[in-house]
């Protein structure tokens, strides 16, 4: 009954050749990586402070702005699902400019508006004394600004895509907005916010042009992985190719393993 | 109706395609069908009624207090919906318990209310089963108990037999039965099916195109429809004529067919189609309600042929056994004469 899934016969050789060309340049680069790897020194290499410092700070940094994305995110993407306003379309717009945006220019717009003389970073290092620049927070937001929309346009499409009905249906049995949203709504698109956030994660992960524009690139405090392998590219590529061994190794691992439980059957 | 209990509505809701305007009582206790074609405007009154869609007008009064300035989740209102839209999150439980944990009772409480609804309705054992793992039968067990544990003035079902097969149906329908004879609220009731509404309703409320075209209890809708979709839906032929001295003159005076009734006036005739008498050739001491029709389509209908015949003088259907239709050579487009005895009409005023 169901319709077929393919056309029969040889699918034509003007599609797989481009297409097998894709893929060896995707997956090649990958190899290079591997092959190019001083094994024999990986060990010794892996336990070096700077790697373990930059691992540990790329965890934690990518982590936290997921967690800030989180927080953020779901809700301005339920906003722009679920509330109609007018320029809808514009802030949809904006919301999707980081993914645009060089994220070089990110991290000095981010410095004009964050910055010790900025827009609010004054304000907030005169009133508070918090700074941002060239501080951890200060990475965690240039992560949270670059990835940010990678979350709010997956959980969006996830709202859009859910049955409204069910919200309905708790509304007759008494629940009220913020109820639905809570134990209806969210757990019902709760493999998009999953997807989201892993896409943000990863997103944030290998953030390079706004870290290191807004924060810098101070060992221990804002050099994450991505700054560290640029770095050691110039003084030490052995170094470069152990540190993006690595950050490779993470990104498989968690995708591969999230992807099992939250986003299958794809 | 009452102005003490009850529901006492008027539901006036602008569609695109049609004005919903309909005026809707049930006294407690009562179960009312809504019946209709399909885009009549059913569906679109039981959600004015929940408060899912905005009235462009009209009251919603449940006991005494008008509910149409309230919002969906304090209406108190219980509905069950088409697919039951049971959390597919949540455990058969907490699906149940989920009405009285928004009304403010503890989880433990609530979750006691909910296995008592879910013993009532005969589903116990699946307390911890999720939704997907249950039939359609259990899905809409669940679901009457989930609208039914928010103790709701008002009980509304759309459809609560439709996603069902038919043989489950059967024993659904008179579980279903039972628990709204139980119910000590109004309950109105959305469906397509006559037989639903006839097993199910103490009255029949039948819309077409967002109006009221008959109200009455369900011997009475099917004893004397008063539009053609009715008239189909209970299988009978049904004529608007004016009647004058035991002869009512249908149309604009094409045909005239006799009967024992004696109104005067604008009348319906109805009779039912195994009470048509088919001949090949005009039949000797002729039965009064003669015509010559044309055969225009034959199907099977259960273990009688259902013949339609085409005008003039009129379109009608009529039911034979397949013997006859091999007797009288019947085929599409063959002419035939037709005949019904006056006893077996039923007329009654428009």
């Amino acid at each position: 009954m169901s319709p077929p899934d393919r056309l029969p016969g040889r699918p034509p050789w003007v599609l797989l050749v481009p297409a097998l060309a894709g893929l060896a340049f995707l997956v090649l680069p990958l190899i290079g990586l591997l092959v190019r790897a001083p094994w024999s020194t990986l060990g010794t290499r892996l336990v070096q402070g700077q790697v373990l410092d930059a691992l540990r700070l790329s965890l934690i940094t990518a982590t936290l702005a997921t967690c800030l994305c989180l927080v953020l995110g779901v809700p301005l993407a339920w906003t722009l699902a679920r509330v109609r306003f007018p320029g809808v379309r514009i802030v949809r717009a904006l919301v999707t400019v980081p993914l645009v945006l060089p994220p070089v220019v990110g991290g000095v717009a981010l410095l004009l508006v964050l910055g010790r003389r900025g827009l609010i970073g004054g304000w907030l290092d005169g009133t508070f004394g918090i700074t941002f620049p060239f501080t951890t927070a200060g990475v965690v937001l240039a992560e949270a600004f670059v990835a940010m929309p990678f979350l709010v346009i997956s959980v969006e499409g996830a709202l859009r895509a859910a049955d409204l009905r069910y919200e309905e249906a708790a509304a007759t049995l008494g629940a009220g907005r913020w109820t639905i949203f809570r134990r209806v709504t969210l757990p019902l698109v709760a493999p998009g916010v999953a997807a989201g956030a892993i896409l943000c994660w990863a997103r944030a992960l290998g953030e390079f042009g706004a870290t290191i524009t807004f924060a810098g690139n101070f060992p221990g405090r804002t050099q994450t992985m991505p700054l560290a392998v640029y770095l050691a590219l110039e003084t030490d590529p052995q170094a470069a190719i152990v540190l993006s061994i690595v950050m490779l190794a993470v990104s498989v691992v968690v995708l591969a393993a999230l992807r099992d439980r939250w986003v299958g059957n794809t | 109706m009452s102005d003490a209990g009850g529901l006492d509505a008027r539901l006036v809701v602008r569609r695109a395609a049609f004005d919903l305007d309909l005026a809707l009582t049930a006294a407690p206790g009562e179960v009312v069908a809504l019946l209709g074609p399909n885009g009549a405007g059913k569906s679109t009154a039981l959600r004015a009624l929940a408060g899912l869609v905005p009235m462009a007008g009209g009251h919603v009064r449940v006991d005494g207090d008008d509910l149409r300035p309230l919002p969906p989740d304090r209406r108190g209102i219980g509905m069950v919906f088409q697919d039951y839209l049971l959390f597919p999150h949540l455990s058969v439980l907490e699906n149940v318990a989920f009405g009285p944990r928004c009304q403010g009772a503890g989880r433990r409480a609530a979750r006691r209310a909910a296995a008592e609804w879910l013993e009532r309705v005969g589903i116990a054992e699946y307390a911890s089963a999720r939704p997907r793992a249950l039939s359609g039968g259990q899905a809409q067990r669940v679901a009457l108990a989930r609208a039914l544990a928010v103790d709701p003035g008002l009980l509304l079902l759309d459809e609560p037999l439709a996603a069902l097969d038919a043989h489950t149906k059967l024993e659904i329908r008179a579980a279903l039965r039972r628990h709204l004879a139980g119910f000590a609220g109004a309950a109105v009731l959305v469906t397509h099916d006559p037989l639903d509404a006839m097993v199910l309703a103490d009255r029949i409320v039948v819309i077409e195109h967002g109006r009221l075209v008959q109200d009455g209890t369900p011997a009475d809708v099917a004893r004397r429809p008063r539009t053609d979709y009715v008239a189909r839906l209970v299988g009978l032929n049904l004529y608007r004529g004016r009647a004058e001295a035991g002869i009512v003159t249908i149309g604009d005076g094409a045909a005239t067919l006799d009967s024992v009734d004696s109104l005067e006036g604008e009348v319906f005739l109805a009779f039912a189609p195994s009470s048509v008498a088919l001949y090949r050739t005009r039949p000797d001491g002729s039965p009064r309600n003669l015509w010559r029709a044309r055969v225009a389509a034959i199907e099977r209908h259960g273990d009688r042929v259902r013949v339609r015949l085409a005008g003039p003088p009129f379109d009608a259907v009529a039911d034979v056994t397949p013997a006859s239709v091999a007797e009288l050579q019947l085929s599409e487009g063959s002419p035939i004469w037709a005949a019904v005895k006056a006893t077996e009409t039923h007329v009654y005023p428009a």
